[in-house]
């Protein structure tokens, strides 16, 4: 519905006949910031091994000509629209060509640098096409802003996105790239990293749901425990993750030691337990305190009510409080979900396991390609899971209290 | 017919309500009146037991409400409070059903529910059924909230400031639809105000109430003729006890029969329902000395004479 919505939403005619003449303040610094990474910068580093520095090579070194022409003419035409165009949808378009074409010279890079069977040289990324793609992507984001699309819409755009990343993927047209390298060499070992930072990050989250809701409710219930609590919860928050950890290395150790039962069931004092331990501890604060603030939202006269009706105190408290104070408590949520799809990056310090694995494998070997296997799949990870409870946020959020 | 027996309630040292004593009879409307920290919303509220009283006891119908648990005998006792208290998440017809819900009706049942009362109330069930609360006026919002305590029942209402949010026009009108729904319903009413122009408007009988204690509790014209102390009588106004009365009783109860009178025809034409006052008024206005008085048909049903206006406005 949003669609048809947004389309409808263009701006009139009187702006767009000024905006023509007027320059976009945002296309400008994004231009500069664009030609900037197209110029100055290397558009890929060609390495002899994973593990040697890169030699930079610019957009007309690294491509064949045509290319070169057609990727620097789009970028250009991309540029104009930034610059002078204020229709949304139209900035939408250019910046998502500017996106297609930065992504295809990477490919085409990669393919024309890479000598054919040879599986030693790295084709990486350079700093030109991470400035280029964090141009566009900026434009993307504005332009999608300014169309201002609907929840529905916004988990379509992010299903379009994903799905078009899976299939470029699938069908290996950025198998050259050194990242892509990198997982190839790790692909059993990437799966493995997926499954355990997803079950890190939303069974710590489980976790603290199950406890924090109920003492959110008590703190909402009897006042006179909220400081107290709320207090304990915040030193919690004000520890160092890394910290955290090694705080809780030792008694997990011990326990794992004397009581052959949590031995069995996996608990020690490095890997999963400490990790989920510490990211449960992390994620108690902001639910607790969401839970505390829905619940407060919700008008007294609209409880007194329900009690009046006959309602039972379980009664009003699932079917009226937590339903009115559910939006406040999802954002809460969403809070702790993408915070803790970050933290378990550190969570591989201790052998926790997820994608940190290959940060700090990466790091310790230096090999960047290896950091970004890491790194990337993460940010995907955490963008998705705002935007889609950012969405249902938003449903549940139409009815006003 | 509810009974309520030195009920107390007493919040550490204070005593917030002080051994009030009071029968209220039934399909009557008693409202109960005071300042703010009178104890009348506390008394209220101990009649469905959302608070629990100190000591003392109520009757409902002969049977003592402490004999079942407070939430089942809140389902048999409507509840209306200032500001609604609608269920924002629900739609009017959700929140209609409320109490037939938890009393576990037919969904048949319940939906032939909701639409009479919806449209005893004024609203046409098919346009705002599937509403949400936020998109109803001030009025409507109140008219739901009393359908919705209407929706199982109740042989009594308790209602709580009910029309303190609604500006004075449409207060006027709700107060005039509550009495006519209290009517059709057969519906025993006990409201709360600290409006004693509201009062004298609804209340059958009238409790004064005054920091805890009920100071007097009768028939509203008692109340301007004989005030039992003098919080009672500066409550009633004595500057205008007279013109008090007037609006207590309407046309068509002091109307004169019609052949008493013959050959005065000429002053205005008033409805029965139109209080003394109103008439009177309106005769000052017109400089006549008489006025015809007419059901709702139209049909002159009797006469009223300035002197006969004058004699009601006197104690008897």
């Amino acid at each position: 519905m949003s669609t048809s919505g947004f389309l409808l939403r263009r701006p009139t005619s009187a702006r767009d006949s000024t905006a023509l003449l007027r320059i976009d303040r945002l296309g400008l610094l994004l231009t500069l910031v664009g030609a900037a990474g197209l110029f100055l910068l290397p558009f890929v580093a060609f390495k002899a091994n994973r593990i040697l520095p890169g030699d930079p090579r610019d957009l007309a070194q690294a491509l064949p000509q045509w290319a070169a022409l057609g990727c620097e003419s789009t970028l250009a035409a991309v540029a104009a629209v930034a610059l002078f165009v204020a229709n949304a949808p139209v900035r939408l378009a250019a910046a998502l060509a500017g996106i297609i074409v930065i992504a295809t010279a990477l490919a085409i890079a990669a393919n024309a640098l890479t000598p054919p069977h040879n599986l030693v040289v790295r084709v990486a990324p350079g700093a030109g096409f991470w400035l280029l793609l964090a141009a566009v992507g900026l434009l993307a984001t504005d332009a999608i802003t300014r169309m201002r699309p609907g929840p529905g819409a916004r988990v379509l755009l992010l299903a379009l996105f994903l799905g078009a990343a899976w299939l470029t993927l699938a069908l290996g047209t950025f198998d050259n790239v050194s990242v892509m390298r990198e997982y190839a060499v790790n692909a059993s070992a990437f799966r493995v990293a997926a499954r355990q930072h997803v079950l890190l990050s939303i069974g710590s989250l489980g976790a603290a749901v199950v406890v924090a809701l109920p003492l959110g409710i008590f703190c909402h219930r009897v006042p006179r425990a909220r400081p107290g609590i709320l207090s304990t919860l915040n030193i919690i928050q004000t520890i160092p993750s890394i910290a955290l950890f090694g705080i809780l290395m030792a008694p997990l150790g011990a326990l794992a030691a004397h009581v052959p039962l949590a031995a069995a069931a996996g608990i020690r004092g490095i890997g999963a337990a400490p990790a989920v331990l510490a990211l449960f501890l992390y994620s108690l604060l902001p639910i607790v305190v969401n839970t505390v603030a829905g619940l407060r939202r919700v008008s007294p006269a609209t409880v007194e009510a329900a009690l009046g009706m006959g309602m039972t105190s379980w009664q009003t408290l699932t079917g009226v409080e937590l339903l009115l104070a559910l939006p406040v408590i999802l954002t809460g949520i969403r809070i702790v979900l993408v915070q803790n799809i970050g933290l378990v990056i550190v969570a591989a310090l201790i052998g926790g396991g997820g994608f940190g694995t290959f940060v700090f494998g990466g790091i310790g070997q230096s090999a960047t390609d290896l950091v970004l296997l890491g790194a990337i799949p993460t940010v995907v990870l955490a963008f998705s899971a705002a935007v889609l409870l950012d969405s249902l946020i938003e449903v549940l959020d139409r009815v006003k209290p | 017919m509810i009974v309520i027996e030195s009920l107390t309630k007493r919040y550490g040292a204070t005593l917030a309500v002080d051994a009030v004593s009071l029968v209220i009879e039934r399909n009557t409307v008693t409202v109960i009146v005071g300042t703010s920290g009178s104890g009348k919303s506390t008394l209220l509220r101990m009649i469905n037991r959302l608070i629990e009283p100190t000591s003392g006891r109520v009757l409902i119908e002969g049977r003592d409400t402490e004999s079942e648990p407070g939430y089942q005998l809140r389902r048999r006792i409507g509840y209306v409070i200032q500001g609604h208290g609608l269920f924002p998440h629900r739609t009017v017809a959700e929140n209609v059903a409320t109490v037939p819900r938890l009393l576990g009706w037919d969904e048949r049942r319940i939906r032939a529910r909701v639409a009479q009362l919806l449209e005893a109330l004024q609203l046409d069930p098919t346009v705002y059924s599937e509403k949400y609360p936020h998109q109803l006026s001030g009025g409507q919002q109140q008219r739901v909230g009393v359908a919705r305590a209407l929706a199982a029942e109740p042989a009594v209402l308790l209602m709580d400031e009910p029309f303190g949010a609604l500006d004075p026009i449409i207060r006027e009108k709700a107060q005039d639809d509550l009495l006519e729904i209290q009517r059709k319903f057969g519906t025993t009413i006990v409201l709360v105000t600290h409006d004693i122009d509201e009062a004298f408007r609804l209340g059958d009988r009238v409790a004064v109430m005054s920091e805890g204690r009920l100071v007097q509790y009768d028939r509203p014209e008692v109340l301007v003729t004989r005030p039992a102390d003098p919080l009672v009588a500066r409550m009633t106004g004595s500057a205008e006890r007279a013109m008090r009365l007037l609006s207590l009783t309407t046309a068509g109860e002091a109307a004169l029969p019609l052949d008493a009178t013959d050959g005065l025809a000429n002053g205005p034409v008033v409805p029965a329902t139109a209080s003394l006052r109103e008439v009177l008024s309106e005769l000052v206005w017109q400089s006549s000395e008489s006025a015809t008085v007419v059901d709702a048909s139209g049909t002159p049903c009797g006469r009223l004479t300035v002197a006969a206006i004058l004699s009601r406005g006197r104690p008897r």
